[in-house]
């Protein structure tokens, strides 16, 4: 099926390549609606039945970097529709400054997540045969990172969480399957996002972006926005509810 | 086929989609979605003959009730690799990845699909998918039946579990790509004049299948992943021994494994709705049922999955809602039969080897529904549950109901894939043999699900010995059965008689191009300007009159 400039030989005019490719990107985020819904189902209900530890481990997370790493989120958000709206209106220079700072502010979320995860590994809060809950309360000095008032709030909140659950060990590493499971799925996400982006700064770069054809710069847009809803349902899930109840 | 008696000898067109180019890089590079789906044909035939050879050495293993062949580890491994090569290799791309893939663009007047590449791009996922399960295949095979059941395949099994739920993964994606790819075609590439309930039953049929592809599919790909970690990992989420639920695990793998029945029906039956109303030369009687009846099934489907699991120790209460909603099922399901039998009415009607397959198909699908219903209910589902009974039935869904329906398919579009017609009577003793072994199989095995005989047990008392001997004889007429269409319809493919562009003659729109197609489908877009399955207003069709005479019932006005 040769391609006469930008529309393939399958499809008779533009309107319908286009109709064609956001209809389709748009299924492909229901899929990705139910990949994320079963984990979030898992997580949900082990919540409910385990809560004590869930809310032990969600204590332990930094609000403070989850917090801005939402605002990072949400600002790539915004500078991802201003790139589809320059694409739109025809400001090419635009398109290139806005899709830089996209790239920019994913890569800043991700490297945020990355201190992060490192901070997760050396407190031993990773599943597996290190993991040890109460390792900063017992080892203050390994966790330099953790202020001594939060040390003695999360001392307290991990004995009434232990007294609560004699198994808090095993049940808190399901809330770190989870954590690790849905951040790391969520970032592996990102990471996809961001090669989408440099795709489009490649074309964006060579000029191809008009306001007659650019479905690219628009489906990306779509899929980027929506990798940012993800997260905009994991950081209260994780980070936030019933904290410190 | 009146129509053949003084025409000239009919000859291939001089250029089509098979001879446009040549050498191995034009078929593995290709994006045309006739060669793709040829692609897919050999491949699910291969899974075929992989699953049906694990087959042969279950009934084989079964002739003596100490069984002979196998040891119980082997058995567990042969049962479960059976299961695995059937569903997610065979049966679940069958229909779709084939005849889908080959004939929704023709029959919608697309000259492809809306996005060839990530359909060559489906193909080759499932072709990564295939090695890996392949290898576990061969590196000791797998021994935890295909439902991966937790804790047993995270934990316990001793077998090659990673590598199949990874295979299996992979797949999916295949699976939920061809989905989209159908779902977008649908709506956006059909031909001037072919409105939504102008297109044929089988594009119906697989608008519903897309959905069920693309709304399940994920949630197995999430669950397997899960598992995948536990195994490799050792993360919880399933493992009781670390707080996780097992039956968690159940929920979400069915959620998806439910609705894959339908993935394996619903095509099926748009198949059995293309070839009833061309072999009874009669439009399809109460065409927007059958169509509405595809989306609720597919809908319905989704609401179900917990009847599998009315023995896990779930509520009662919730087990009465699923067992309410498994009998809703039957609805539009009767709602097909009925009205396929309703244009049988007064048809007239040809038993050309495409219907004999129909008509296996309505036979067998009914047996298998209502049998269903059995399962469905709370009461004799704790009788009969993870007996020969759920064997038998299931088998007369996916084998009676989806294969006939693969096959009849396979037979009625052979003549427009290939321009070749295959040989009629040996097609019709073959569909005669099929029926025969596949009834002797499976029959005596409701008999002996009814009587107590549990499933995936590799030994049984004495007194069912009749009944397995039974199936294991109808298994080898099967065989035989299955083994005769392979060979003909690949000989018919290079040497079979001409078959011209309309042999039966059928409506769609995919038989008004050549036989076999060019590979832009059509050489010019057509306007459709009839309505699904008219035989009336179709001069082009070259029919008698008279044989297209809707013949009133005699109590017609009474």
């Amino acid at each position: 099926m040769h391609r006469t400039g930008e529309l393939y030989g399958q499809f008779k005019t533009l309107e319908q390549q286009k109709e064609s490719a956001s209809l389709g990107m748009w299924i492909f985020l229901i899929t990705e609606v139910m990949f994320f819904g079963g984990i979030m189902l898992a997580y949900t209900l082990n919540r409910h039945v385990y809560f004590p530890a869930f809310a032990a481990g969600s204590n332990t997370l930094s609000l403070k970097l989850g917090t801005i790493n939402t605002g990072v989120l949400l600002a790539s958000s915004f500078t991802m529709v201003m790139a589809v709206w320059a694409a739109q209106v025809g400001r090419k220079t635009l398109i290139t400054v806005f899709l830089l700072l996209t790239i920019g502010l994913g890569f800043i979320f991700l490297g945020i997540k990355y201190v992060e995860y490192s901070q997760k590994f050396e407190h031993h809060l990773v599943p597996g045969k290190k993991f040890d809950i109460f390792f900063c309360v017992n080892n203050p000095s390994s966790c330099p990172d953790v202020a001594p008032d939060e040390l003695m709030e999360e001392s307290k909140l991990l004995d009434e969480a232990k007294a609560a659950d004699p198994d808090l060990e095993s049940h808190a590493q399901l809330y770190y399957s989870a954590y690790f499971g849905m951040t790391g799925l969520h970032a592996l996400h990102m990471i996809i996002g961001a090669g989408l982006l440099f795709w489009l700064l490649k074309g964006s770069l060579a000029g191809k972006f008009t306001p007659q054809w650019n479905t690219p710069v628009d489906i990306v847009g779509l899929y980027w926005h929506f990798v940012d809803i993800v997260w905009i349902y994991l950081f209260p899930l994780l980070y936030l509810i019933d904290r410190h109840k | 086929m009146s129509t053949t008696a003084a025409t000239p000898a009919k000859t291939l067109p001089e250029h089509h989609y098979l001879n446009a180019t040549y050498g191995i890089r034009s078929w593995l590079l290709t994006v045309d979605h006739k060669r793709i789906a040829l692609l897919y044909l050999i491949s699910v035939t291969f899974f075929f003959f992989i699953g049906g050879f694990f087959a042969m050495m279950i009934r084989l293993h079964l002739l003596t009730p100490s069984g002979y062949l196998l040891s119980a580890d082997t058995y567990n491994r042969m049962f479960t690799m059976h299961g695995v090569a059937m569903i997610f290799f065979f049966l679940i791309p069958s229909i779709p990845a084939v005849l889908g893939n080959f004939f929704i663009p023709l029959m919608i007047g697309a000259k492809d699909l809306a996005f060839p590449k990530i359909n060559l791009l489906s193909w080759y996922i499932y072709v990564v998918g295939a090695l890996f399960t392949l290898y576990s295949m061969i590196s000791g095979g797998l021994d935890t039946g295909w439902t991966f059941y937790t804790p047993l395949s995270t934990v316990y099994s001793n077998s090659a579990v990673a590598p199949a739920v990874i295979g299996v993964f992979i797949t999916g994606f295949s699976s939920i790509l061809t989905g989209l790819n159908f779902l977008v075609t649908i709506h956006t590439m059909r031909a001037p004049g072919m409105t939504w309930f102008r297109l044929p039953l089988f594009v119906w049929a697989h608008y519903a299948t897309s959905i069920v592809m693309i709304l399940g599919t994920p949630v197995v790909a999430i669950t397997l992943a899960l598992a995948g970690m536990e195994r490799l990992f050792g993360l919880g989420f399933f493992n009781p021994a670390m707080g996780g639920d097992p039956i968690l695990f159940q929920h979400l793998f069915w959620f998806y494994s439910h609705p894959a029945v339908y993935i394996m029906i619903l095509p099926a039956m748009g198949v059995i709705s293309e070839l009833i109303p061309t072999f009874a030369r009669k439009q399809l009687f109460g065409y927007h049922f059958v169509a509405a009846a595809s989306l609720a099934i597919a809908v319905i489907g989704f609401l179900v999955w917990a009847h599998h699991m009315f023995v896990t120790g779930q509520s009662t209460y919730a087990a009465l809602a699923f067992s309410f909603l498994t009998f809703l099922v039957a609805i539009p399901s009767a709602v097909k039969v009925f009205n396929w039998a309703a244009t049988l009415y007064g048809g007239s009607i040809s038993f050309d080897t495409p219907m004999l397959y129909a008509f296996g198909f309505l036979g067998l699908f009914l047996i298998g529904g209502l049998t269903g219903l059995f399962l469905g209910c709370l009461g004799t589902d704790i009788h009969i549950h993870d007996t020969y009974f759920v064997v038998a039935h299931f088998h007369y869904i996916m084998v009676g109901g989806a294969i006939m329906g693969y096959l009849g398919g396979l037979h009625f579009w052979w003549p427009k894939m290939t321009g070749r017609m295959y040989p009629e009577w040996l097609a019709r003793i073959a569909a005669l043999i099929l029926f025969v072994g596949f009834n002797l199989t499976f029959f005596p095995q409701f008999l002996l699900g009814y009587l107590g005989m549990p499933r995936r047990y590799h030994v049984y008392p004495p007194e069912f010995q009749v009944y397995n001997v039974m199936s294991t004889a109808g298994a080898s007429i099967l065989a035989i059965g299955y083994l005769m269409p392979m060979i003909y319809l690949t000989w018919a493919a290079f040497y079979g008689k001409v078959a011209g562009d309309n042999p039966w003659p059928a409506t769609g729109l995919e038989w008004k191009t050549p036989s076999p197609p060019p590979t832009e489908n059509f050489p010019v877009t057509p306007i459709v300007t009839w309505e699904a399955y008219d035989f009336h207003n179709r001069p082009d069709l070259g029919l008698d009159p008279v044989s297209t005479h809707e013949i009133m019932p005699a109590h017609g006005d009474d």
